[in-house]
């Protein structure tokens, strides 16, 4: 050994690099951000996410107008709008490195984990000052509460699944497109008909692939009148063995397997179903409003073509979408976000007014029954606005309007990816084993959410 | 004749052989005859003629310390910890591993990569060699064969996922289309248990041959023709050239092949997640598709960290324990 006493050249090499990676390493490092965001002229700056992207020049044209029209009545407030929404691969790292936006996009299945892990900001203080928040849904609401009843965020549209139909096969199988089932027995027999046409028809197609199988089994088992996890004395429990998870699993089987109407491929996914809907080979599938104008869009078909009915049944699986806030957001940065959401999706009739009338101007589509964010008068107005610009085939959503006001609309299930990565496996093996045996699944899987809903806080 | 172990050339080409112990510099001189002089003033000498040649060393250093080992090294810590990056992390000992080892889906994922790992073995490893010994014996169309075999691996993956699914379609798929011109039933290839984890092992070898039977093309050309005209002159029939020419002058490449097959082919993910899912009933769930669902669908970094250690350590002992037993024999 050559060198100091004691110190190796390799040592000396060693501490070298340990020094030069520290330092890095600390220059590197993201420190949260404690600014209030608030500029010396009391200016304060957000950042929002939720823009349009450039692939949607119509829409992200409207977002710019309206951020400067906002910036416009609120010059002590500005906007820094971002593309994207909360996207569970990269929210955990754009959170740790200080990048999250102040006031961020959300799915309604995100909201229950985002509270638990304390992800967002509690807004409970700020939302009563905050004008049409009276009039919101309280089932809406209740999906950005906690336990406790407090708020972590508000919602901004919302769906409940239906059926979702091809009218010209229904036609062409001798059905009236204007009297879509109303019940599952009715589903099996519409099903059993478009597939009898051939050339590769499909009756009624359903996911069993990535999450999504469990999110639709959910719905089956609401619309059977069960319901996939309980609550009893504090303690949460899987609560789909039962005659209604029973009952949802058979019908699908009996579809898939004794009439044949399902189709050959399974382990679908909601591209896959679209793409069968645009094509034109696909009868039904269960679906929310907001599938059309993708459908519609993306295969270029006509709106004619589709028509929309509530789920058969007693209740089916809501969801929607929403604004959060980032939880080190100051309280100057809550306050002007929560300005800022209600502004530009919570104003109520006045909002329906100015997006009906631009929409129109622009060939977007309005006469959708969905979303319906609000109660009483304010939703009587919205309802009003939305029918007078209409510009989709508003009667072909009549069956879908009539009878869902009927049927309960439920939330998910808590840890519901969790839970639907379970039921996934089971829709799995009706759809892709005939002798499947649906007790022993239904028991095994029972078992297995026993273990995930033991960890609800 | 016999490989040169490659631990040797190594040592060769960075001067170890000559005296210089941490081999990173040129030959040191001899200096059995030197005065001896202060240590200080050696180390500053050595530190002055080394210096480009540290500045050169210290920018790779940092590269691979900050994209590579640290976050290793914060991975691992995070498999012991609860983590929200909201709040600060706490440690929570073994917990993670206990949940993991909990999760009923553990041992299944587990399970299903190292039958994914042994099928991909059988037909991945023994497909691009057999295809190279071909290909090296033809005598016309050599590269255009060769460019065949190679482009798949060409294709950005997601493509030939796509691709795969219209051939596996149980419908107007390729695959029962072809079965049913010779009357064979249809198979259901990604949607039967039994049928789709063999799906995955065709995609994934057919994805990715290209590049192994590159290098073994390569190793055979570097074969001298005199050893097999010499086998040939003894009598040597195709199969004995092939076990005693060919194969032992390959060993070291193929030990090498096979080390980095089953470090790649653990680590399956884009099959089971683009074509099943995981499906039919946890059928093609894999270790990595189940880290990332702890990771991206269930949020849970800590869960996913834990797995992901777990996995960096199964590989680790496993190549450890190959080196050993391949170098005990060679």
């Amino acid at each position: 050994m050559n060198g100091l006493p004691g110190i190796s050249r390799r040592q000396v090499l060693g501490s070298a690099t340990a020094v030069a990676l520290s330092l890095a390493l600390t220059a590197c490092g993201g420190s949260p951000s404690s600014s209030s965001g608030v500029d010396k002229n009391g200016v304060v700056t957000i950042s929002v996410n939720g823009m349009p992207a450039k692939t949607q020049p119509v829409d992200r044209k409207n977002f710019m107008e309206d951020v400067k029209a906002f910036e416009k009545s609120h010059p002590k407030i500005r906007i820094d709008a971002r593309e994207g929404q909360m996207d569970p691969k990269t929210f955990a790292a754009k959170l740790a490195g200080g990048q999250l936006e102040d006031v961020y996009y959300v799915y309604f299945t995100d909201p229950a984990g985002l509270i638990q892990r304390r992800q967002a900001a509690d807004i409970s203080k700020y939302v009563a000052d905050v004008p049409f928040s009276k009039d919101i849904d309280p089932a809406l609401l209740k999906v950005f509460k906690d336990a406790d009843g407090k708020t972590y965020g508000l919602p901004t549209g919302n769906y409940s699944l239906g059926l979702l139909y091809n009218r010209a096969l229904f036609k062409k199988a001798g059905l009236d497109p204007d009297k879509p089932p109303t019940s599952w027995e009715e589903v099996r027999t519409a099903a059993k008909k478009i597939s009898a046409l051939g050339d590769g028809t499909v009756g009624y197609a359903d996911y069993s692939k990535n999450n999504q199988g469990g999110w639709h089994l959910t719905s089956w088992i609401y619309s059977m009148g069960g319901d996939v996890a309980t609550q009893q004395n504090g303690t949460w429990k899987a609560a789909f063995d039962s005659d209604a998870g029973h009952k949802a699993l058979q019908a699908l089987h009996d579809m898939r397997w004794t009439d044949n109407s399902m189709g050959t491929r399974q382990l679908l996914e909601i591209a896959d179903v679209q793409k069968m809907m645009g094509a034109g080979k696909l009868g039904m599938y269960m679906a929310g409003p907001d599938n059309i104008p993708t459908i519609v869009k993306q295969f270029e078909r006509s709106y004619e073509d589709y028509g929309l009915a509530a789920l058969p049944g007693t209740a089916t699986l809501g969801g929607g979408d929403g604004f959060m806030f980032n939880p080190k957001a100051s309280p100057e940065k809550i306050k002007a976000g929560l300005t800022w959401v209600q502004w530009k999706y919570l104003r109520g009739p006045e909002r329906e007014a100015v997006d009906s009338k631009r929409a129109k101007k622009d060939g977007v589509p309005i006469g959708l029954p969905q979303p319906r964010l609000f109660t009483g008068a304010a939703q009587a107005e919205t309802d009003r606005i939305r029918a007078q610009y209409a510009n989709t085939p508003v009667k072909n959503y009549q069956p879908f309007v009539d009878r869902n006001a009927q049927v309960e609309t439920k939330v998910e299930p808590p840890n519901a990816q969790q839970l639907y990565t379970i039921l996934d496996g089971v829709m799995q093996s009706v759809l892709t084993k005939k002798d499947a045996d649906i007790d022993q699944l239904l028991k095994d899987a029972a078992k297995k959410a026993d273990a995930v809903l033991a960890t609800v806080k | 004749m016999t490989v040169q172990p490659l631990s040797s050339a190594v040592a060769k080409s960075t001067g170890q052989e000559q005296g210089d112990p941490a081999g990173a510099g040129p030959p040191a001189p001899a200096r059995t005859d030197a005065a001896p002089r202060p240590a200080g003033s050696r180390l500053r000498r050595t530190v002055r003629e080394n210096l480009v040649a540290y500045l050169f060393l210290a920018a790779g250093v940092l590269c691979f310390a900050l994209f590579s080992w640290y976050p290793i090294v914060r991975g691992a810590l995070l498999g012991f910890q609860q983590v929200t990056f909201a709040q600060p992390a706490q440690w929570v000992g073994l917990d993670n591993f206990q949940r993991l080892i909990d999760d009923p889906l553990f041992l299944t994922a587990w399970k299903n990569t190292g039958y994914f790992t042994l099928l991909a073995l059988v037909f991945g490893f023994a497909a691009p060699f057999v295809t190279a010994v071909v290909l090296n014996e033809l005598r016309h169309g050599r590269s255009y064969l060769r460019m065949t075999v190679y482009l798949p691996v060409m294709l950005p993956p997601i493509v030939t996922m796509l691709l795969w699914r219209w051939f596996y379609d149980p419908g107007p798929g390729l695959f029962n289309n072809v079965l049913e011109v010779f009357h064979l039933p249809a198979q259901q290839w990604l949607e039967s248990e039994n049928l789709a984890m063999v799906s995955l092992v065709l995609v994934s070898t057919w994805a990715n041959m290209g590049t192994t039977t590159l290098i073994y093309l390569a190793a055979l050309g570097g074969i001298p023709g005199e050893l097999y005209e010499a086998a040939e002159l003894d009598g040597a029939s195709i199969r004995q050239r092939l076990w005693h020419v060919t194969i032992p002058q390959m060993r070291f490449i193929l030990m090498i092949t096979l080390l980095l097959q089953v470090i790649g082919t653990m680590q399956v993910f884009v099959e089971p997640f683009v074509l099943t899912g995981g499906g039919p009933d946890d059928a093609t769930v894999t270790v990595l598709l189940l880290l990332y669902r702890y990771a991206f669908v269930y949020n849970d970094f800590g869960l996913a960290s834990a797995m992901s250690t777990l996995l960096f350590v199964v590989l680790g002992l496993f190549a450890g324990v190959y080196l050993r037993l391949t170098r005990t024999k060679g």
